[in-house]
């Protein structure tokens, strides 16, 4: 029976146990570490027998905070597979010169680099905005959840399944070699034959279909869910940046999906799309692909700015300066998002007019940009500043954020970008806004929420100790890439020829190394903060003494349903209006709540997406017609289950209520 | 005037640059062609504009950080603060006002550095004609390696690439299969390399030596070795290089070039003494093997209305993309859905050629000739 290759072919389709990478000392170890790792977590959930705990409270959770907060763990999960990558390459780098060969031999490598932009953006940078948004955006507009619960808990588990695919890929086959954008013709069928751009298509697939309901769900949410008296210029800053930044998603990832499709139907249906011959063009990939990708961009920066927006008028301990040019300039800069993405191929030969148009387009960019920059300065202007970690990453941030503004318009003249596209110079000006901007902001972000999300603030020592590691690593990491795309170094290179180039990979390396500290530390500032936890409790659910938005004016953790009262606002900064006219908390009078009830649908769903992703990579034919079948059938058994909501009885809620206005009055004694 | 502050400004960013590199060869600011020094002058010329407002950001940032510092008791505290008309009008005007200033200036140098556009002067001192002749290099990228042709000089080259100074040269640029970027940092900035079609670039090398080639593009295995070094010589020293490549008898042709360019990594030096006259053509037209149709035949007859049904005949003479000839493993299974839709199990057109409406051949293959390839429009 084994020795019948047309049944093996059925049932493995292209899988064989030559997939599986034993000749790759580095990823036997590391998967080694997996499995052990794997089953050390699995046992002690079962040892403490936490399955149900974690099926019932998080896994079929559709409470928009436990979502949020699960965003945010796979994102801090891949984090560290993305960074590992980015050691791993700054390695090969500062080792391969003179003839050797470094420690990565190019087919290695070269999945190094595809995964490391793959996972950073779409694992990395997308779970943690998403996850912040979903936490913070319902609580600021004082609703109880979001428009679609379920949908929420679907989105989350697709992201999820996503992710997996790619992990698997790791372990499995092989990952694309073709860079994080998978540029056709390099990525048709005949220059990559192998399954590694199928785990790329079939990957971003999963995960977009949850990312783009997720974009849907929260724009129906602020758009339709906010407190009454929230009109749309009273709403947070971080609300409006979220609002865009979905908007956005809402409009580019579509076009993502479309041009996967396109890609996979070359690869799998012998289609000419993309291809060399039969009227085929790849240019129309790499504009499609950037029609997605450059609003992308601003899919990530736009919630970051909304943090620093929050973040420093709360340090400043003053409203924020020009909030009406803010939201202006949001506005702006999500609808100029759409009008530049030429400029990520100057080079591909359009005219000079076109060429033109797209440079001033994209540099127009940065005059709301700019707005934004002295407005945040002008709020601390006649501030009481106190620096604790938000306010650092957003000080950070503001001082390196500038500086690849100000390479990023470089890029965008198109006879300069003509000698810096592609190169070093590139790779540092982007890092420079994603971290500087994206990361900054997030982890300002996670810092300054997290006392909402878990009742007690991280530790300050270690997170102190994460950003100055983090920003020094930065500037120790990049500015030698800035130095070297101006000596004329270009990317995705895995060896050189120039010994004198060598010792800036090296001080590059250990740029990087610093960062992997500031990782380190941000982990220890949890673990920290979890040992600690009661010194850091906050009881008032305001920790900073300052707040301004709702998300402050109720208790940490809130609790499942966020407010017993849907609170009224009558002016911008909702919360410190209420403190400053002398709200006055309600104590009785509680009704029933009404809820929406948890669910296994959304789980169960991605999982056979993953399957359906699986099988179609390796083209075993019957799983995917079995795991296709599921999933429609899933989804429409999904829309018979009648049984989705219930109420919190208000006994439960008065309760919950007594307990916090006994711990509010133990505050005030 | 202009000229000598724009030399004043370079030479002393450039030399500050220097003393702070300690030496190291930042080519992109300090190139050797006329077009790269421009493109240079204009990193430098944004950048000076951009630093107008950034340093005074930063420093406000820092300023503004540290004197309204929480332990500051005597700086003013007014947490009302929120608008100002005239602040938000400095605000937002700043930045437009350098954009402005940057946005002409770059209106204005992405058309005078157009690489599509025939050059008008040899370096800031030395216009040229507007009718002059330039020199023409035909670029190939292949996997993993660069093939010049020379078509005045009837030569080619593998990997090394050589002109004399002062003279202008037209690349016309295209791929074997995988997207490339044709890039000397020294001489001017990139363009891509793509297969089916011609991407230009003019520039002109005022400073003998040699310096790096390379393609800027990621392209696979090969990709990090797919570098040549580009000699600019005196007229003497260009002539003996060219009677140096002709000395060896090595012809290049449609067979040595399908051999050629099957995929390889480190590729050595070649001198081909000559080459056949139509192989560049045939490349950018996908037709180097003869038993396909090329490009510009192709749409010769599409722009004649095309051959109907006729037409499902050349599908299987226009594929390009086989494994087979990429030298690459062979997919699993054939790759013909759609040509096989049409044609018969030999490869003809089912159907009866003779009861077709054919266009008049011989007319086509007149008009394929004076037919541009499909390259990428330079005048919008």
């Amino acid at each position: 029976m084994f020795s019948n290759p047309d049944l093996l072919h059925f049932i493995f389709g292209r899988l064989s146990l030559d997939s599986l990478p034993f000749h790759e000392p580095i990823l036997v170890v590391t998967f080694a570490a997996v499995v052990l790792g794997g089953i050390a977590v699995l046992g002690g959930i079962t040892y403490f027998r936490l399955w149900g705990y974690l099926w019932n409270e998080w896994i079929t959770s559709i409470d928009h905070k436990k979502i949020g907060i699960m965003y945010i763990i796979l994102a801090l999960v891949m984090l560290l597979r993305g960074f590992s990558d980015a050691l791993m390459m700054r390695a090969q780098q500062a080792m391969a010169f003179g003839g050797s060969e470094g420690f990565l031999p190019p087919d290695h490598y070269d999945q190094i680099f595809t995964a490391h932009g793959v996972i950073m953006i779409f694992f990395v940078a997308m779970p943690l905005v998403t996850g912040l948004m979903n936490f913070v955006v319902p609580l600021q507009i004082g609703a109880r959840d979001v428009a679609f619960p379920f949908l929420n808990n679907f989105s989350f588990w697709m992201t999820t399944s996503g992710a997996v695919l790619i992990m698997v890929s790791l372990f499995v086959g092989e990952f694309a070699k073709t860079g994080w954008l998978a540029y056709p013709p390099l990525s048709d069928i005949v220059y990559s034959p192998g399954v590694g751009v199928d785990y790329y298509i079939w990957a971003l697939q999963i995960a977009g279909v949850g990312t783009l309901l997720s974009g849907v769900n929260l724009v129906v949410t602020i758009v339709k869910m906010r407190a009454p008296g929230m009109s749309m210029m009273k709403m947070p800053v971080f609300t409006w940046t979220a609002l865009c930044t979905n908007v956005l998603i809402v409009a580019a990832f579509p076009v993502l999906t479309a041009v996967l499709v396109l890609l996979g139907l070359d690869r799998y249906a012998d289609t000419n799309f993309f291809t060399n011959d039969l009227g085929g063009n790849a240019m129309m990939y790499i504009n499609l692909i950037w029609i997605w990708g450059h609003p992308e961009v601003y899919i990530l920066i736009l919630p970051a700015f909304g943090v620093f927006s929050e973040v420093v008028s709360t340090f400043s301990r003053k409203r924020l300066f020009g909030y009406s040019s803010m939201v202006y300039a949001t506005v702006v800069i999500t609808i100029l998002s759409y009008i530049v993405w030429l400029h990520h191929f100057f080079t591909m030969g359009s005219g000079a007019s076109v060429n033109a148009f797209f440079g001033i387009a994209t540099m127009i960019i940065s005059i709301p940009t700019g707005a934004k920059i002295f407005n945040w300065m002008f709020t601390m202007y006649k501030g009481r500043i106190s620096f604790d970690v938000p306010m650092l990453w957003t000080i950070g941030f503001m001082l390196t954020f500038v500086i690849g503004g100000m390479t990023g318009v470089m890029l965008a003249v198109p006879p300069a970008d003509f000698v810096l596209h592609n190169s070093l110079f590139l790779i540092a000006h982007f890092h420079n806004v994603i971290i500087g901007g994206v990361v900054f902001g997030m982890f300002a972000g996670i810092v300054y929420w997290f006392p909402k999300a878990f009742g007690f603030k991280l530790d300050p020592f270690w997170g102190k100790m994460s950003f100055w590691l983090w920003l020094v690593g930065f500037y120790f990491a990049f500015m030698p890439l800035y130095v070297l795309g101006l000596m004329g170094i270009t990317r995705r290179m895995s060896q050189f020829d120039d010994p004198s180039l060598q010792i800036w990979f090296v001080i590059a390396a250990f740029g990087a190394l610093l960062i992997a500290g500031g990782i380190g530390s941000f982990i220890l500032s949890i673990v920290v903060a979890v040992i600690k936890r009661d010194k850091l409790r906050d009881e008032t659910g305001d920790p900073w003494g300052d707040g301004r938005t709702l998300e402050w004016s109720t208790s940490s953790p809130p609790p499942a349903y966020n407010f017993a009262f849907t609170p009224v606002v009558h002016d911008l900064d909702a919360w410190a209006d209420m403190k400053k006219r002398g709200y006055v908390r309600p104590t009785e009078g509680f009704l029933d709540i009404h809820m929406p009830k948890n669910t296994g649908a959304g789980f169960i769903l991605a999982a056979l997406s993953l399957v359906l992703g699986f099988a179609l990579v390796w083209h075993i034919w019957w799983l995917v017609i079995a795991s296709f079948i599921a999933l429609v059938v899933g989804a429409i058994a999904h829309t018979f289950n009648y049984d989705r909501d219930y109420h919190i009885p208000a006994s439960e809620v008065v309760e919950t209520e007594d307990e916090r206005t006994a711990l509010l009055a133990k505050q005030q004694a | 005037m202009k000229r000598m502050l724009s030399k004043l400004v370079r030479g002393v960013t450039v030399t500050s640059m220097f003393s702070l590199l300690a030496g190291c060869n930042l080519v992109v600011i300090d190139p050797s062609g006329d077009i790269a020094s421009q493109q240079s002058d204009l990193i430098i010329v944004s950048t000076i504009l951009m630093l107008l407002i950034i340093v005074p950001v930063m420093a406000l940032t820092v300023f503004f950080a540290w004197k309204y510092r929480q332990g500051n008791k005597d700086a003013e505290y007014d947490p009302e603060w929120h608008h100002s008309t005239k602040l938000e009008v400095v605000i937002w005007s700043a930045p437009l006002v350098i954009i402005i200033a940057l946005g002409a200036i770059t209106w204005v140098t992405t058309h005078t550095l157009d690489p599509y556009r025939p050059l008008d002067r040899i370096d800031a001192e030395r216009p040229l004609a507007k009718d002059h002749k330039p020199m023409v290099v035909e670029v190939v990228s292949l996997d993993w390696k660069w093939l010049f042709f020379y078509p005045e000089q009837g030569i080619a080259t593998i990997n090394e690439l050589a002109a004399p100074i002062d003279t202008p040269i037209q690349f016309k640029i295209t791929s074997s299969g995988i997207m490339n970027s044709f890039f000397i940092p020294a001489l001017a900035g990139q363009i891509y390399s793509m297969a089916g079609m011609e991407t230009k670039l003019h520039a002109v090398i005022n400073e003998e030596g040699v310096y790096d080639g390379f393609s800027g593009n990621y392209s696979g295995e090969g990709f990090s070795h797919m570098r040549f070094k580009f000699h600019g010589l005196s007229e003497e020293g260009f002539e003996d290089w060219v009677s140096k490549v002709k000395s060896d008898e090595n012809f290049l042709g449609r067979s040595e070039y399908l051999e050629l360019e099957k995929p390889s990594i480190d590729e050595p030096i070649h001198y081909f003494s000559s080459v056949d006259p139509e192989l560049y053509g045939a490349i950018l037209n996908m037709c180097v093997d003869q038993s396909k149709m090329c490009m510009n035949e192709m749409m010769a007859i599409d722009e004649n209305g095309g051959g109907g049904l006729a037409g499902i005949y050349n599908v299987m003479s226009l594929t390009y993309d086989v494994p087979r000839m990429r030298g690459s493993q062979p997919l699993p299974e054939s790759k013909s859905y759609v040509a096989t839709l049409c044609t018969t199990p030999e490869g003809g057109f089912a159907g009866d050629l003779n009861a077709l409406p054919l266009f008049d051949r011989v007319q086509a293959s007149d008009r394929a000739m004076s037919f541009a390839p499909s390259g990428v429009s330079t005048g919008f």
